[in-house]
């Protein structure tokens, strides 16, 4: 029988153009419906898995789903901004270790997430080439970062203004970078991570600048009467944070009303987690979200769509199959006269249902390849997909 | 050899052809084994339906064929196959070879069919063959790339690729021009005459007799029954 598997190919071969088309449709049918049900259940256990390692999340009153991806993917959408002050009296109730987020700003199209080293002891995150940012102006790179930008330890990066005509306050600050982090195929692979403070500097609450008072700096005095001393234009704002310039950098106002995006809580305990939660239930300002309950109910709509794609491309299926069947029926009554002579050759009944069915085969088994190996690289960047919509 | 006796076939036609009917009675027919025999006569008389019952195509109501001592009219369909894989060559008026084979390989398709030896040895006798009629040139050409005599010419190659003892031809020149049909009936001679093969073939053209070692008026050979004349 293996002559009828040779005859069988090579009637597909002759005939690429038709072949390919059945392929194709073939691929199609097998590809979609599998694809959305996997790429959904992967992308729906990765959203999950990180929520899930987040207890608590406090936030500005608004969109929870907001608040909640800016937080843990570092979505551009930013949530309403809340106060230090915020974060400083959750830390008086000790009911949980607090982590503030600042991630407002961007350097190359990468988040710039202003948080405190809490921050990766909390994620399990590890410097993988050079060392913990230590100073105001050091940040530390997630490793698609460095891979993307070609950058390591020792060189530096520049954030970017929140626009071209933003001459009021966001200027670019260059940032050494003291360390790359280890890939661990989350958001924090795509992030700059700064001290917070640090992007209060990027927002234009802190300077830092030459010394007015410093016999040196006359040129740059407009005027100077009693204690008070205006400069002019031509006073020099530093856009890096060195060791030399760093005792010139100071913030204007009180910290207690600076910026924050969210705060991350981890409780020790339901107990406590149960009791911040009560403290927060009633305030006007702040809201305080469990991120997996957020995200069940973004993915309960989602499983809901994809069950109505998924439907519908069943019942487009259903028609494929119907052509497809057609075109085989149609093709084998083309055929008769072939078939004929086969029999008068010699061939038996048997050996041309072998030969019609190997081709049907072969369309089938080349169409299951093609869409197992599609699935395979569809999953495969997935997760990169889902990364970069999320923090778009 | 080739031996028939009081064989009785009736064709009952379907479909779109229900209401045709043809018959036919042989009392007794003998063609010797190693023998050129041309079966000529009239449209409607037989000569392709007895072809079809030599070669176990067609199956008779009544009656025995005997072809080299095997009685075929008792075989099951699969030993019909079977036995036109391996003692069968036919070669037919349209060529019917394969469109998406090339030459070599409709050459080799009784053994595609049927399998038996190597392949290599197979491809060997097939371009050997090929060789033998002109064609080694073309082995890798598809059928609609050649003329209508060499693709008769594969045709011929095709039926002798098993060395079969009995070679039915069913008006194979019936396509062609005055020169090709010289051709082909002298190579499908030789071919028979090389192999002690026996040659069965139907044609209308009496300038090619000549090159037969007889021939016979189906007139002679078959009764139609019941005075239909459908085929």
């Amino acid at each position: 029988m293996t002559g009828a598997l040779f005859l069988g190919w090579r009637y597909l071969a002759q005939h690429r153009f038709k072949s390919s088309i059945l392929v194709a449709s073939i691929t199609l049918m097998l590809f979609l419906p599998v694809a959305t049900r996997l790429l959904v259940e992967d992308s729906a256990a990765a959203l999950t898995a990180r929520a899930d390692q987040t207890p608590l999340i406090l936030g500005a009153r608004g969109s929870e789903l907001e608040l909640v991806l800016n937080t843990l993917y570092f979505h551009a959408e930013s949530p309403e901004e809340i106060e230090n002050r915020a974060f400083a009296e959750a830390q008086s109730t000790e009911f949980a270790e607090f982590i503030p987020i600042h991630s407002r700003f961007k350097a190359h199209g990468a988040a710039i997430v202003g948080t405190s080293l809490d921050y990766f002891d909390f994620r399990g995150l590890r410097v993988a080439n050079g060392r913990q940012m230590g100073l105001l102006g050091e940040c530390v790179i997630g490793a698609n970062v460095a891979a993307r930008l070609g950058l390591g330890p020792g060189e530096s990066i520049v954030s970017s203004p929140e626009t071209v005509f933003d001459i009021a306050g966001v200027y670019p600050l260059k940032m050494t970078i003291a360390g790359v982090l280890a890939a661990g195929g989350t958001a924090d692979d795509d992030a700059v991570f700064v001290d917070v403070r640090t992007t209060w500097i990027i927002q234009g609450l802190g300077h830092g600048h030459t010394d007015l008072a410093d016999a040196g700096a006359g040129a740059a005095v407009l005027s100077r009467r009693d204690d008070m001393i205006t400069a002019n234009a031509s006073l020099t704002q530093y856009a890096e944070i060195t060791p030399e310039n760093i005792s010139a950098f100071h913030f204007h106002g009180a910290s207690d009303t600076f910026p924050l995006t969210s705060v991350i809580a981890v409780p020790p305990d339901q107990k406590n987690a149960t009791l911040l939660r009560g403290r927060y239930q009633d305030s006007e300002l702040l809201q305080l979200v469990v991120p997996g309950n957020v995200l069940d109910d973004l993915l309960e709509t989602v499983f809901a769509v994809q069950n109505y794609v998924i439907l519908g491309l069943a019942i487009l299926s259903l028609a494929t199959v119907a052509v497809i069947t057609l075109v085989f029926l149609l093709s084998q009554q083309l055929r008769k006269g072939e078939f004929h002579t086969l029999l008068r050759i010699g061939a038996s009944k048997g050996y041309v249902a072998v030969l019609i069915a190997s081709e049907i085969g072969f369309v089938f088994l080349i169409s299951a390849l093609l869409a197992a190996a599609l699935t395979l690289v569809t999953r495969h960047y997935a997760m990169q997909i889902l990364q970069t919509f999320l923090t778009l | 050899m080739i031996n028939i006796r009081e064989l009785k076939f009736r064709y009952h036609g379907r479909g779109p052809d229900a209401s045709s009917t043809f018959g036919m009675r042989v009392d007794a027919f003998a063609v010797p084994q190693g023998s050129s025999t041309a079966l000529v006569g009239p449209s409607g008389s037989g000569k392709t339906t007895l072809l079809g019952l030599i070669a176990g195509t067609l199956r008779a109501e009544s009656g025995t064929i005997n072809v080299n001592d095997q009685a075929i009219t008792g075989f099951s369909d699969s030993d019909l196959g079977r036995f036109r894989i391996s003692n069968v060559g036919q070669v037919f008026q349209a060529f019917e070879l394969l469109s998406y084979l090339t030459v070599i390989e409709n050459v080799m398709l009784p053994w595609y069919i049927a399998g038996g030896g190597r392949k290599g040895d197979v491809r060997k006798r097939a371009a050997d063959l090929l060789r033998g009629v002109g064609l080694e040139s073309k082995i890798n050409a598809r059928p609609g790339e050649l003329s209508q005599g060499e693709q008769q010419r594969v045709a011929v190659c095709r039926a002798m690729l098993n060395n079969p003892p009995l070679l039915l031809a069913d008006e194979p020149t019936g396509n062609l021009d005055q020169e090709n049909k010289q051709n082909v009936v002298d190579l499908l001679v030789e071919q028979a005459r090389r192999n002690s093969s026996t040659l069965l073939m139907v044609t209308h053209d009496e300038s090619l007799l000549n090159k037969f070692d007889s021939a016979l008026d189906m007139r002679h050979v078959a009764q139609l029954l019941d005075g239909q004349s459908q085929r």
